[in-house]
């Protein structure tokens, strides 16, 4: 039992931090080459990381930073099943290539075995809906059933397509976590098939994501907390510090805690993202669903605590707050993970 | 970062696990479990057994008897204690007096008084809390007036928790009224067979005795009985304070209790159909399970920078505030549980045998969720446990 980092993450983590401090524009080269993607693989898959506590530390320092930065969707993610379908990702870790993974349709919410799209062969027809990053992406992965019924979880296959791939149609939007996504239509798009059978290696594909995502909501958590409390004892109202008031540093306390117990559980889900199916779900689910209620206490409260400017597009704290609320609707909300939970704690 | 327990933390857990197996008598577990008063036999007989096997002082530095682990050890042993229902360790001379005296207390004193706290032949209690001193712990108005080699003390502690069972009382007394009000204060180890002191039981809506009033009335104290210096017992206090956060967060507690909610629910019938199956109910344990899941982490967190034998900081208030919370939604799970059956506690139970209705083998549930009312409001109120957390992160700001 030792909950200190080994001396190469604190040398990830200390660096990354330094870069991120002052990176601006598109650093997605300089994040290759600081060896951040890289970490985020095993050396046998050609990285030199690839662990869940090397994602932690990975993405909760891009998590602090006022930046977004798609490493989820165009390079973990994507990576990930890349690996599992015996191609290299080389390029994908120098930062020459990047992938974007087309899998969620409206239909299916946050079940992750919901798929529509029909594979006829290796031509491909159906409708993906809130594809992260899709537009960087020199190609996409994408999900397509060959058998079965919508929700089975056997009958999924990954297929690759290229993005001038004729009858591929890309339609891309803002989002509101920052960056972008797009609605991707394919109809009757020739595709190379990447694994037959995908169930298990989305599972443990969108675990690791999940993981990711929640590290990246800590580090913005963590902003939130330093900023209030920086503002509490700065901010004057009726002649004195609003932090003199304990109305408000009292529930600054109880976000801290919240805070402490979302750290808690990234570590309690990277700590088991390479356990056996069923104990890596079970501490995502509960992780998940912790941070979905720890995340709404934190940005709303710390917008309470800020008054209007914290509502503010201009200050960071806004901007923070919404990456932590929008971080739920991503790989499965609260809600969806209290009952994934209790499903596989009752199997 | 490793999450997993080493061999040695697995042969301890092995071997905590067989000593309660063969000194922990099914009887009083069985009264701990049900939520029986233990009496003070009870106690002495689960103190003795422990102190036989060097395990009584878990905190202490080995030189005064003590075991001396470090945080994963001391978890291991606080969760295999709670989930065997083992008595806990009463925590007013080994938690509180103990590390005060190692720290503050002359070496005629420490000779004395520790080994006597380790082989029970006291039992301390804790004279703190006063009718007008409770959050404003320095508000005490116990008079201590010093007379040749006597002290003269006069006045009124509250909330003295098995009081009842104690034959020595450490008080926090005034001794100059002139000072500012943290400045005029001092310890001391007082007799409870001196003449004066006076103990009168209070009952608790859960119907038991467990806390009670200390009345002081020109109770003469010799000097010898002073810890440190006279007027410094404020820095002492505060001391023996952050002692009492050890094992602040429960964890133990709350796994133990959650798998008896989860029991009971399994259980307990509605609509035909197992509680536990019921939606609404099964979404509130899950919840808490997931706040105990990060608990337990958080707590082995903050206690791990603790060195052995020394207390954690002030990160001990997070861990007091979302430990209790989480074991005071377990008695409530636990109450509901039973449904009904909640209903026939008496005050009485305790010493009758009036045979009330338990179909889930459940005991008096009701009685613990009011009992536990008390895991907000003592040792620090949740919200003085805040304002120690937020003064510090606005000091930190600046």
């Amino acid at each position: 039992m030792n909950f200190e980092l080994t001396e190469e993450r604190q040398m990830l983590q200390d660096s990354l931090r330094r870069y991120l401090a002052g990176a601006e524009g598109d650093i997605w080269a300089g994040l290759a080459e600081l060896g951040v993607i890289g970490a985020l693989f095993s050396e046998e898959q050609g990285g030199f990381g690839g662990a869940g506590f090397d994602m932690a530390v990975v993405f909760e320092e891009l998590g602090r930073a006022d930046l977004t930065i798609p490493l989820i969707d165009n390079a973990l993610l994507p990576g990930l099943l890349m690996v599992a379908g015996g191609q290299d990702v080389e390029g994908l870790i120098g930062g020459a290539q990047r992938l974007a993974l087309a899998h969620g349709e409206t239909a299916a919410r946050y079940d992750l075995n919901w798929v529509e799209t029909r594979a006829e062969g290796n031509r491909l027809t159906g409708e993906k809906t809130v594809v992260v990053g899709a537009e960087d992406a020199d190609s996409l992965i994408v999900s397509a059933r060959h058998s079965g019924v919508a929700c089975d979880e056997q009958g999924i296959g990954l297929w690759l397509v290229a993005k001038d791939a004729p009858g591929l149609q890309i339609r891309g939007y803002d989002i509101a976590q920052g960056g972008r996504a797009a609605e991707v239509s394919l109809t009757d798009v020739e595709a190379k098939p990447l694994i037959a059978e995908a169930g298990s290696e989305l599972a443990k594909a969108f675990a690791a994501a999940t993981l990711a995502e929640m590290a990246q909501c800590l580090g913005a958590m963590d902003i939130c907390v330093a900023m209030t409390q920086e503002y509490l004892t700065t901010r004057k109202q009726f002649g004195r510090p609003i932090g003199t008031f304990q109305a408000l540093t009292h529930r600054l306390v109880d976000v801290v805690v919240a805070v402490e117990q979302a750290r808690s559980m990234v570590i309690l889900a990277a700590g088991h993202l390479e356990a056996d199916a069923k104990t890596r779900d079970l501490h995502i689910a509960a992780a998940k669903n912790l941070f979905g209620r720890s995340g709404r206490l934190v940005s709303e409260e710390c917008i309470q605590m800020h008054g209007g400017i914290g509502m503010t597009e201009e200050y960071a704290l806004g901007r923070y707050a919404k990456r932590i609320t929008m971080s739920d609707h991503r790989f499965g909300d609260t809600d969806h993970h209290l009952e994934r939970f209790i499903d596989l704690g009752a199997a | 970062m490793d999450l997993s327990f080493n061999e040695e933390d697995l042969a301890f857990r092995a071997e905590v696990q067989d000593f309660i197996a063969q000194k922990l008598p099914a009887e009083l577990a069985d009264k701990v479990r049900l939520n029986k008063g233990l009496s003070k036999a009870d106690h002495d007989f689960w103190h003795a057994q422990l102190n036989e096997k060097g395990w009584l002082a878990p905190n202490w530095p080995k030189r005064f008897g003590g075991a001396e682990w470090g945080a994963v050890r001391r978890h291991i042993f606080e969760e295999e204690c709670a989930l065997a229902f083992a008595p806990r360790i009463v925590p007013f001379g080994l938690a509180m007096l103990g590390p005060v005296l190692q720290k503050f207390g002359s070496q005629e004193q420490q000779d004395y008084w520790l080994p006597r706290i380790l082989n029970g032949d006291d039992w301390w209690c804790q004279g703190y809390s006063e009718p007008g001193a409770g959050s404003d712990l320095a508000a005490l108005k116990t008079r201590a007036v010093r007379d040749g080699d006597h002290y003269v003390v006069n006045g009124q502690k509250t909330w003295t928790t098995l009081g009842q069972h104690a034959n020595m009382i450490f008080c926090l007394v005034r001794t100059d009224v002139e000072a500012k009000k943290q400045e005029g204060i001092s310890f001391l180890l007082i007799d409870m067979d001196s003449p004066g002191v006076e103990v009168r039981p209070i009952t608790l809506i859960d119907g038991g005795v467990e806390v009670n009033e200390v009345w002081l009335t020109d109770v003469r104290v010799p000097v010898e009985n002073l810890v440190g210096e006279e007027n410094k017992g404020w820095t002492y206090a505060k001391y023996l304070l952050t002692h009492e956060r050890t094992n602040i967060a429960g964890v133990g507690y709350s796994r133990a209790g959650l798998d008896n909610v989860k029991r009971i629910a399994g259980r307990a019938m509605s609509g035909g159909r197992p509680l536990i199956e019921n939606p609404h109910f099964a979404a509130r344990v899950a919840q808490v399970e997931i706040d105990l899941m990060a608990m337990s982490t958080t707590n082995l967190r903050i206690i791990s920078k603790a060195a052995a034998g020394q207390a954690p900081g002030i990160e001990s208030s997070l861990l007091k505030i979302k430990g209790t919370q989480i074991r005071q939604e377990i008695t409530d799970l636990t109450r509901r549980a039973v449904g009904p059956q909640a209903l026939p506690f008496v005050s009485e139970e305790v010493e009758s045998n009036t045979p009330l209705p338990d179909a889930f083998d459940a005991g008096a549930v009701a009685a613990s969720y009011f009992n536990n009312r008390k895991l907000s409001i003592f040792g620090g109120s949740n919200e003085i446990q805040r304002e120690i957390y937020a003064k510090q992160m606005m000091r930190d700001a600046k």
